[in-house]
């Protein structure tokens, strides 16, 4: 059994772990609460804009754009969306293990965020470019890196594009996903499920039933898609950006919740055996005491 | 036969109510919305935006993006819907003061991207600027 002044040293040092993962728990939250209401509020806009394009692309299947031609090739180029710090819960282990399932080996990485960039540079992947991204995400950041995707797709060094981050449902639901950016997918009837993308996705059913989606475009469809398109790229990558997140501070604010519980339940514990050790050296003591001065008269 | 008009930015959802009718700044020239309109998807360019909510006429001053019109609705994607209480004149024209700033110090540094987004910052601007000066609030 350990001797009084060790119980003590742990309570003390868990106190301050506790402390630690207490005011982690609390910074987390408050930008958990930001980054939520930043992500629910993009969804809106991203969701309209999917509309559209799926509109666009029902009506007008044979006009053509060179983000929406599928090509054969098979050169992939990943964007993967991590966390710049730890202590996040299994947000990065998660990403991590549905990208080794459904990349390809081969495919070439650009990072955001440490965790994962060093995990790629480990497993020896190429890694083409990694951006910074501020807290709470700046729309000029999303531009810059949808800017460098693009420029690798059309300049045709990759066939496709894919995000990997981890998108938001709760504060306690986090999933890992790897959706296809490039080409723009979902025109096709059988890939409606591609709708189910970044953010909540939207149901595409709805609107099948819908006879009066016949569309105009003005000034006219090419010059429309031509706005829409770059315009959904940037604002993927920043719902996606969003997303991450707001994941990545729920789930820090839920590690650090049950870290703090954790550790209070453990000094309560260490509190129960230190109090019993205590009264028991007092009690044989007070023995010890008694024995010897019956022994003395 | 209500008309739901949607203004989505990419922060949040500005608006989205019934309403009777919409004129949209189309890409060629101002766009009256009534419902049963036909099917219609059209770019927008900065400048004003109104609709007919409960008798009367609101105004917006919206920046450029685009629009979706279906018989029983209208979405309009947009970077910016400002309503004329929220415009500040004086800001709005700092804002222009310093993109155009930038535009002229680094005129030969910056890529085709960048200025089209200080232009399209400005445009926004004097859209949002000359709204609130026509509706003679100033």
């Amino acid at each position: 059994m350990a001797n009084l002044r060790d119980i003590r040293r742990r309570i003390k040092s868990v106190k301050n772990t506790a402390q630690i993962t207490r005011a982690m728990q609390l910074v987390a939250a408050a930008k958990m609460k930001k980054a939520q209401n930043q992500a629910i509020a993009g969804r809106a806009y991203s969701k309209h804009l999917l509309q559209a394009l799926y509109d666009i692309r029902k009506n007008f299947t044979e006009e053509s754009h060179p983000f929406l031609e599928l090509r054969d090739g098979t050169r992939e180029l990943v964007l993967v969306i991590s966390t710049d710090k730890g202590l996040c819960g299994a947000v990065n282990t998660n990403l991590a293990r549905r990208i080794a399932r459904d990349v390809p080996a081969d495919a070439d990485f650009i990072t955001v965020g440490r965790k994962l960039r060093t995990a790629c540079e480990k497993a020896g992947k190429n890694i083409l470019a990694d951006f910074p991204v501020k807290d709470p995400v700046p729309f000029a950041e999303a531009r810059a890196v949808a800017k460098f995707i693009t420029q690798q797709f059309l300049d045709g060094n990759y066939d496709k594009v894919s995000i990997a981050f981890t998108n938001f449902y709760t504060t306690l639901r986090q999933e890992p996903k790897v959706v296809t950016l490039l080409p723009i997918q979902g025109h096709r009837e059988d890939e409606d499920q591609a709708f189910e993308l970044i953010g909540g996705g939207f149901s595409s059913e709805a609107h099948q039933n819908d006879p009066q989606r016949d569309f105009e475009f003005e000034p006219s469809v090419s010059e429309v898609l031509a706005t829409v398109l770059p315009l959904y790229i940037n604002y993927e990558v920043f719902q996606a950006l969003l997303e991450a997140r707001a994941s990545e501070h729920s789930a820090r604010m839920v590690a650090m919740k049950s870290a703090t519980d954790n550790a209070d339940k453990f000094i309560k514990e260490l509190t129960l055996e230190y109090n019993k050790l205590r009264q028991g050296a007092i009690t044989s003591e007070l023995l010890e005491i008694t024995t010897a001065m019956k022994a003395m008269e | 036969m209500p008309l739901q008009l949607d203004i989505v930015t990419p922060e949040k959802k500005v608006f989205s109510e019934t309403v009777d009718n919409v004129y949209l700044p189309g890409a060629d020239g101002e766009l009256g919305v009534l419902p049963q309109h036909a099917g219609l998807v059209t770019a927008l360019q900065p400048g004003e935006l109104r609709y007919l909510h409960n008798g009367t006429v609101h105004h917006m001053a919206v920046g450029s993006g685009f629009a979706e019109i279906t018989q029983t609705h209208v979405v309009v994607l947009t970077d910016m819907a400002l309503g004329e209480a929220e415009i500040d004149i004086t800001h709005m024209e700092q804002a222009i003061q310093r993109a155009k700033e930038q535009l002229i110090a680094e005129e030969h540094s910056m890529n085709s991207e960048e200025v089209a987004f200080l232009q399209g910052a400005i445009s926004r601007s004097a859209a949002a600027i000359s709204f609130k000066r026509r509706r003679g609030s100033y």
